[in-house]
């Protein structure tokens, strides 16, 4: 079975609901493990890639988990489905760009998938719409236990589970939750959060991580340190954060409501005419305006249709996704105009924002920040 | 300013990052940081690249001048200063010294805490249970119980079989 065939439609995809997923786009907890007997695939010659590869593989395939699963080597993937691969979270950059000696396996559900030979031997990582990262973890470390019954894995008592890079080194584990935080970019908080999030040892990284103004307002927060602190510490320490940023981002939302009405709307409204108007749009201002009109959704300006829309549109104004669905190669440019296409049609039923149960007469004036 | 890394060209991409109240600087040329992947910042973090710098360093230091090279996989030390990232498990045992300053900045603390793989955990349990039994021991003799001694002694003969047994 192809990749094209195996994963799921954006549709399905973005119809994935968890908790608080409103804010918490989703959860991820990944291992790194390596096995013993050869060196890491950054130093590996190509034949230990291949032997590696080999033992690995069928061993991931063989777990009950993986039945039925997707599996592959990295050099029978086309680029445009390894880029796929990208958009949909499911695979690192760094992998997409690998071949011989390297593979990838992914579970029916889309929740557990390994890279094999990516920096380590294994990279294997549990995915969980909302926030669900203990989830993640006991799904990712079941999937570890069985999986160190087939390998030797490389470990010490004092240092953990050896990683190639001294970064990964003891337990591993980077968790990491993907959240929507358009109130706290809005209202101008969010360069303060991530410092704070930052002085806590955990970095926060943009959607495909340009600086700090992510695409779209989405945030990557995840842990740093793997070394010294328990797996389950680790994850409890993230929840917390987690928990007051969510907290943080629905403060944010009630008070930009409450205080700078005119000021959201404007932005929404904006977002709508230009996404259900526009003739030729780029993938980051696609991204951008998205993101707004998934803060009208939330906010209950687009009564009757879906929020699981703009997710969908999320995924599928993305570049890879966009060039998928036309045989021939397209310039940027063309995307661009399909990509408008694309949108105008499916907004074509999305009425404009609804704002009349709030009161925006002229005479109500967004009020100055304190 | 010269960069960082290669010392040769002016630096024009300069990077501050603040991880636990620390903040680590670097300023890096346009080749070097296109290398280290600065313009692709998905798997960027900037502890990567000071790994690379400072561990260097270190590493010399601890190898006293001379060229380590790792006799499992032949990674030698010049390699880590290229990649940041070590050749292969034994790396682990040859680099310890030049790494643990490093890994103390990097992390919470130097010594693995969490999960341990099911065959390192049994014979952990073994060998925490063969010193309680042989403290045992050493008291019954002490105590001149000689037949609880003679008990005791062959429980330790049996453990520390099967000890071997799972080590080898």
């Amino acid at each position: 079975m192809s990749i094209d065939e195996f994963l799921s439609s954006p549709t399905r995809s973005s119809q994935r609901s968890g908790p608080h997923d409103r804010i918490v786009l989703s959860s991820r907890v990944r291992l790194a493990r390596n096995l013993r007997q050869l060196p890491f695939p950054g130093f590996a010659k190509k034949h230990q890639r291949i032997a590696a590869l080999q033992t690995i593989r069928p061993a991931v395939e063989s777990l009950p988990v993986m039945a039925d699963a997707f599996s592959a080597t990295m050099d029978s993937l086309t680029n445009l489905n390894k880029q796929i691969l990208v958009e949909r979270h499911l695979i690192s950059r760094e992998h997409a760009a690998k071949t011989t000696g390297s593979g990838f396996v992914l579970n029916k559900e889309e929740s557990l998938c390994v890279m094999i030979n990516e920096e380590d031997h294994l990279r294997m990582q549990s995915l969980q719409p909302g926030l669900q990262i203990r989830e993640a973890w006991q799904a990712v470390d079941q999937m570890d236990s069985a999986l160190e019954k087939k390998l030797d894995y490389a470990y010490s008592p004092e240092l953990g589970y050896l990683t190639a890079c001294p970064t990964n080194l003891g337990t591993g584990i980077r968790v990491s939750a993907m959240l929507h935080l358009p109130a706290l970019v809005l209202s101008e908080q969010i360069n303060q959060i991530v410092q704070a999030v930052n002085k806590l040892g955990l970095a926060v990284r943009g959607l495909y991580g340009e600086g700090t103004e992510a695409l779209g307002n989405v945030f990557q927060v995840s842990n740093q340190m793997t070394l010294g602190e328990a797996e389950t510490d680790i994850v409890e320490r993230l929840n917390k954060v987690l928990a007051q940023l969510i907290e943080h981002e629905e403060n944010a939302r009630a008070t930009l409501l409450e205080k700078k009405t005119k000021t959201v709307f404007n932005h929404i409204g904006r977002a709508y005419g230009i996404l259900a108007n526009a003739h030729s749009i780029s993938s980051k201002e696609s991204m951008n305006l998205l993101s707004l009109m998934r803060l009208g959704f939330d906010l209950g300006l687009f009564l009757g249709v879906d929020r699981f829309l703009v997710d969908e549109l999320f995924i599928t104004t993305q570049p890879a996704h966009l060039q998928k669905k036309y045989s021939e190669k397209l310039t940027a440019e063309e995307r661009d105009f399909l990509r408008a296409d694309m949108m105008r049609e499916r907004l074509s039923g999305v009425n404009r924002p609804n704002t009349e149960k709030f009161d925006t007469s002229g005479s109500q004036l967004d009020k100055p920040t304190e | 300013m010269l960069c960082d890394i290669c010392k040769q060209n002016f630096a024009t991409v300069h990077l501050t990052q603040i991880v636990c109240q620390e903040t680590k600087k670097i300023d890096l040329c346009e080749a070097c940081s296109k290398e280290k992947g600065v313009d692709d910042p998905t798997g960027f973090s900037i502890a990567d690249l000071l790994l690379g710098l400072g561990a260097t360093q270190e590493i010399d230091q601890s190898a006293g001048g001379k060229s380590l090279v790792c006799p499992h996989c032949g990674f030698k030390q010049s390699d880590f200063k290229k990649a940041g990232r070590l050749g292969c498990s034994e790396c682990y045992q040859l680099f310890n010294e030049g790494l643990e300053a490093l890994l103390k900045t990097m992390h919470k603390g130097t010594r693995h805490v969490g999960k341990v793989p099911q065959f390192y955990r049994q014979t952990q349990d073994l060998g925490e249970e063969l010193q309680r039994l042989q403290k045992k021991l050493e008291k019954a003799i002490s105590d001149e119980k000689f037949e609880v001694a003679a008990m005791l002694r062959d429980e330790v003969r049996n453990l520390r079989a099967q000890l071997k047994l799972t080590v080898a």
